[in-house]
C-alpha cells in the first residue's frame, strides 16, 4: 500500500469573476520513505494541492472532487476533529516563511511542547525533555539553554530548524514542506536540505517538497512532478526528468535557468512567451498550447491531452513530447 | 584575493570611446575605501550609541564604461548599502565615490541632482517600487518632469518610446500599476530608470521577485539595453547563477567586505577565497547526478560558514 494516493483532486475557489480552477485533476502516488518534489511557477497550484491534501483549504476555496488516501484512509470525507488528530501527528508540515510561522509572543519551548501535548499524553516535564531532544536533533547548539528564548532571538535558518522540530515531534510518516528554503540564503538552505534528508532516513518518512527552484528538487527529490495551470504536466524520477525532459514546458523552464558554468555573458536565455492561462475559464484544450512552440495546426487548441506514460515511470501531458518529436523528425526525413 | 582590473572584452572595447572619463583614463565609477557604519543605539528617551554595525567596510572597486560588475553576497552582506552609498541615497561614513571623474561624496545638493541624471536604479520589488496612484505614463515620465526636460508633448512621446524599448505596449500609458504582473511592472521600473539616458544603472536584485520564465525575459532585456544604450551596470543579486550570466567581473561580499573580485569565469571556476568556495558549493544545481558530488564538496567547505543563531 502506498503512503499517499491522490486521485483526480480538484480544488476550486469561488470569486466574483467566476470559479478559479486552482487545482484541476491532480493525481499522484507517494511510496513510503520516498520524496516527491512538486515544482511549478507562482499560481500553478502547488501549494493549493498540499493544502487540499491536509484539508486546510479555506472558504471561498473548496475541494470539489477527487480522493486523498493516506495509509489507506480517505481524508477528503474525514471529520475536522479526526483531521486535527492526524495533522501534526502522523502528517507533519513546514511552511515557507519561518519569520511569520512562529508565534512571536511564545517561547520556542512552549511552541514545541504545544504540539507534543496535543497529540501525546505527556506531562509538562516529559514534554520539555522531549523538546530539548528535538532541538538537538535539528542541530540547535546548546538546546537546553535556548528552549526558553523567544523566536526573535533565532535567525531565519534556526527558526526553520525549530519549525522542522515541531513538524517531526510526533514522529510523522509523511512530512510536507511548502517552499521550506525559499526565504533563506543559499548556505543556510543547504543546511536545511541536508537536515531534511537526514531526518527522512532516520524517521522513515515520506516527504513532499514544494518549490519553484529546479536546483532544490534536483537535490532533494526522488520523483518530480511539474505543475502548470493547476495540472501535473510531467512526472518522472528526478534523474529521468533532468536527463530527458519531455514536456515543452519543462524543457523551456530548464532552458530559462541561468547556470553557474558556461560562458553565458553574451548569451540569451530561452524565454517562454506569453503568460499562463486564466484559471477561471481554463481552455478545453492543452493549457500550454498558446505558449508552446510545437503546438501547430493540429488538435493542440481543441483537445485536452491526457497524462500518459511515455516510457515506464515517465508521465507527460502533451501531444508533442520531446522523444516523439525526434521520432517524427526521423520519419519525415 | 585576486584584484583584477578591467580585463573583460567589453571594457577594452569601450576604451576608445570618447568621454570625459575615458579621456582622462579613469573608469566610469571608482569606489575607494567606502565605509558605512550604522550606529546601534540603546536607552530610553536619551539614546546613546553603544556600538556600530559595519554594513560596508572598506570597499573598493571600479566599473568601466559598458561593463557590468556583479555584486553577490547573502542577506546582510552590505550589497544594497553599497549601491545606496554610490547613489548618495545614504551618506557614506568615509571613503570616496568618483563618477565620471567627479567626487560625489562632497557634492552639494544641486550639483548632485544633476549628477543623478547619469545614475539610476532599478529596485527589487516591482510591487512596492511603483506608486499605485500614478499612471504608468506619469511614473516613467517623472524623472523628465523632475529635471524639467522637454515640453509636455515631447515628454509624452519620450515615455511612449521608452515603453516600446522595454517591450511594453505604449497604449497602456494611462493605466495603473496594479493592472500589471510582476514582470511587466519590472519593465516599467526599467523604463523609468532609462528615461534620463543614464550612463550607470544600479540593478538591486531586479529579478529576485520574479518567476523563472519571466526572470529570463527581464535578464535578456537588460542585456539588450546595455548593448543598445551603452550602459554600465552594477548588478546586485544573491542568486549566483543569475549574476554569472550578467557580469563581466564579479565581486563577492561577506560581512561588509569584498572578499574576492575578478573576472566572472575566474571567480566561479577558480575561487580563491574560502567564503566564495563555500557559497558556490551551496548552490543547488538542476542536475541530480552532479548534486551528489556537490554535496560532498559542500561539506568540505562548511567551516567557512558561520550559521548565526
Amino acid at each position: 500500500m502506498a503512503l499517499l494516493e491522490v486521485d483526480d483532486l480538484r480544488t476550486y475557489f469561488k470569486t466574483r469573476a467566476g470559479e478559479v480552477h486552482a487545482v484541476d485533476g491532480v493525481s499522484f502516488t507517494l511510496e513510503e520513505r520516498k520524496t516527491l518534489g512538486i515544482v511549478g511557477e507562482s499560481g500553478s497550484g502547488k501549494s493549493v494541492t498540499v493544502l487540499s491534501i491536509m484539508g486546510l483549504v479555506q472558504s471561498p476555496g473548496r475541494v470539489v472532487a477527487g480522493s486523498v488516501r493516506f495509509q489507506g484512509q480517505e481524508l477528503t470525507t474525514m471529520k475536522d476533529r479526526q483531521l486535527e488528530d492526524l495533522r501534526g501527528d502522523r502528517i507533519g508540515m513546514i511552511f515557507q516563511d519561518p519569520m511569520t510561522s512562529l508565534n512571536p509572543t511564545l517561547t520556542i519551548g512552549t511552541q514545541i511542547t504545544e504540539t507534543l501535548r496535543r497529540h501525546r499524553d505527556l506531562s509538562r516535564q516529559q514534554a520539555r525533555k522531549r523538546a530539548i531532544e528535538l532541538l538537538e536533533e535539528v542541530h540547535i547548539p546548546k538546546a537546553a539553554s535556548r528552549l526558553d528564548d523567544y523566536p526573535h532571538r533565532y535567525s531565519g535558518g534556526m527558526r526553520q530548524r525549530v519549525m522542522i522540530a515541531i513538524a517531526i515531534s510526533c514522529d510523522p510518516k509523511l512530512l510536507i514542506a511548502d517552499e521550506p528554503t525559499t526565504a533563506l540564503d543559499v548556505t543556510v538552505q543547504a543546511g536545511i536540505l541536508d537536515l531534511l534528508e537526514e531526518l527522512r532516513e532516520e524517521h522513515d518518512m515520506g516527504m513532499i517538497i514544494i518549490t519553484h527552484n529546479m536546483g532544490v528538487v534536483a537535490e532533494a527529490a526522488d520523483d518530480i512532478a511539474v505543475m502548470y495551470a493547476g495540472q501535473i504536466v510531467e512526472q518522472a524520477t528526478a534523474l529521468d526528468l533532468f536527463d530527458r525532459p519531455e514536456h515543452p514546458y519543462t524543457e523551456a523552464l530548464l532552458g530559462a535557468l541561468p547556470t553557474l558554468e558556461g560562458d553565458a555573458r553574451h548569451a540569451r536565455l530561452t524565454t517562454i512567451p506569453g503568460r499562463p492561462p486564466d484559471l477561471i475559464a481554463p481552455p478545453e484544450a492543452c493549457r500550454f498550447a498558446p505558449r508552446c512552440k510545437y503546438a501547430g495546426m493540429d488538435d493542440c487548441n481543441v483537445v485536452a491531452p491526457e497524462l500518459r506514460e511515455i516510457r515506464p515511470g515517465h508521465w507527460v501531458r502533451s501531444a508533442h513530447p520531446a522523444s516523439e518529436r525526434v521520432a517524427e523528425a526521423l520519419v519525415t526525413s | 584575493m585576486s584584484e583584477q582590473i578591467g580585463t573583460s572584452n567589453a571594457a577594452e572595447a569601450v576604451q576608445t570611446e570618447s568621454s570625459t572619463a575615458s579621456r582622462t583614463g579613469e573608469p566610469l565609477l571608482v569606489v575607494q575605501n567606502l565605509t558605512k557604519h550604522f550606529p546601534v543605539k540603546k536607552g530610553f528617551l536619551i539614546d546613546r550609541t553603544v556600538d556600530h554595525v559595519k554594513a560596508v567596510d572598506d570597499v573598493s572597486f571600479e566599473i568601466r564604461e559598458g561593463e557590468t560588475l556583479g555584486l553577490v553576497g547573502e542577506s546582510g552582506s552590505g550589497k544594497s548599502t553599497t549601491g545606496y552609498c554610490i547613489l548618495q541615497l545614504l551618506k557614506a561614513t568615509s571613503g570616496s565615490v568618483r563618477f565620471q571623474g567627479e567626487e560625489l561624496t562632497k557634492l552639494r545638493r544641486e550639483a548632485l541632482r544633476s549628477m543623478r541624471r547619469e545614475m539610476q536604479i532599478v529596485f527589487q520589488d516591482p510591487y512596492a517600487s511603483l506608486n499605485p496612484r500614478m499612471t504608468i505614463g506619469d511614473i516613467v515620465g517623472e524623472p523628465l518632469t523632475v529635471h524639467g526636460l522637454g515640453t509636455r508633448q515631447r515628454r509624452r512621446r519620450t515615455v511612449e518610446e521608452l515603453l516600446e524599448v522595454v517591450g511594453f505596449n505604449p497604449e497602456f500609458i494611462n493605466r495603473y500599476p496594479h493592472e500589471f504582473s510582476g514582470g511587466q511592472r519590472q519593465r516599467i521600473g526599467i523604463a523609468r530608470a532609462l528615461a534620463l539616458n543614464p550612463r550607470l544603472i544600479i540593478c538591486d536584485e531586479p529579478v529576485s521577485a520574479l518567476d523563472v520564465s519571466i526572470q529570463a525575459q527581464i535578464l535578456n532585456l537588460l542585456k539588450d539595453l546595455q548593448q543598445e544604450f551603452f550602459l554600465s551596470y552594477l548588478f546586485i543579486a544573491h542568486d549566483l547563477a543569475v549574476v554569472k550570466g550578467m557580469s563581466d567581473r564579479i565581486a563577492v561580499m561577506n560581512l561588509g567586505k569584498i572578499v574576492e573580485i575578478g573576472p566572472a569565469d575566474d571567480v566561479y571556476t577558480r575561487p580563491k577565497n574560502e567564503y566564495t568556495k563555500a557559497l558556490l558549493a551551496a548552490v543547488p544545481v538542476p542536475d541530480p547526478r552532479r548534486m551528489r558530488e556537490r554535496k560532498a564538496e559542500r561539506r568540505k567547505h562548511k567551516h567557512a560558514l558561520v550559521e548565526s543563531l
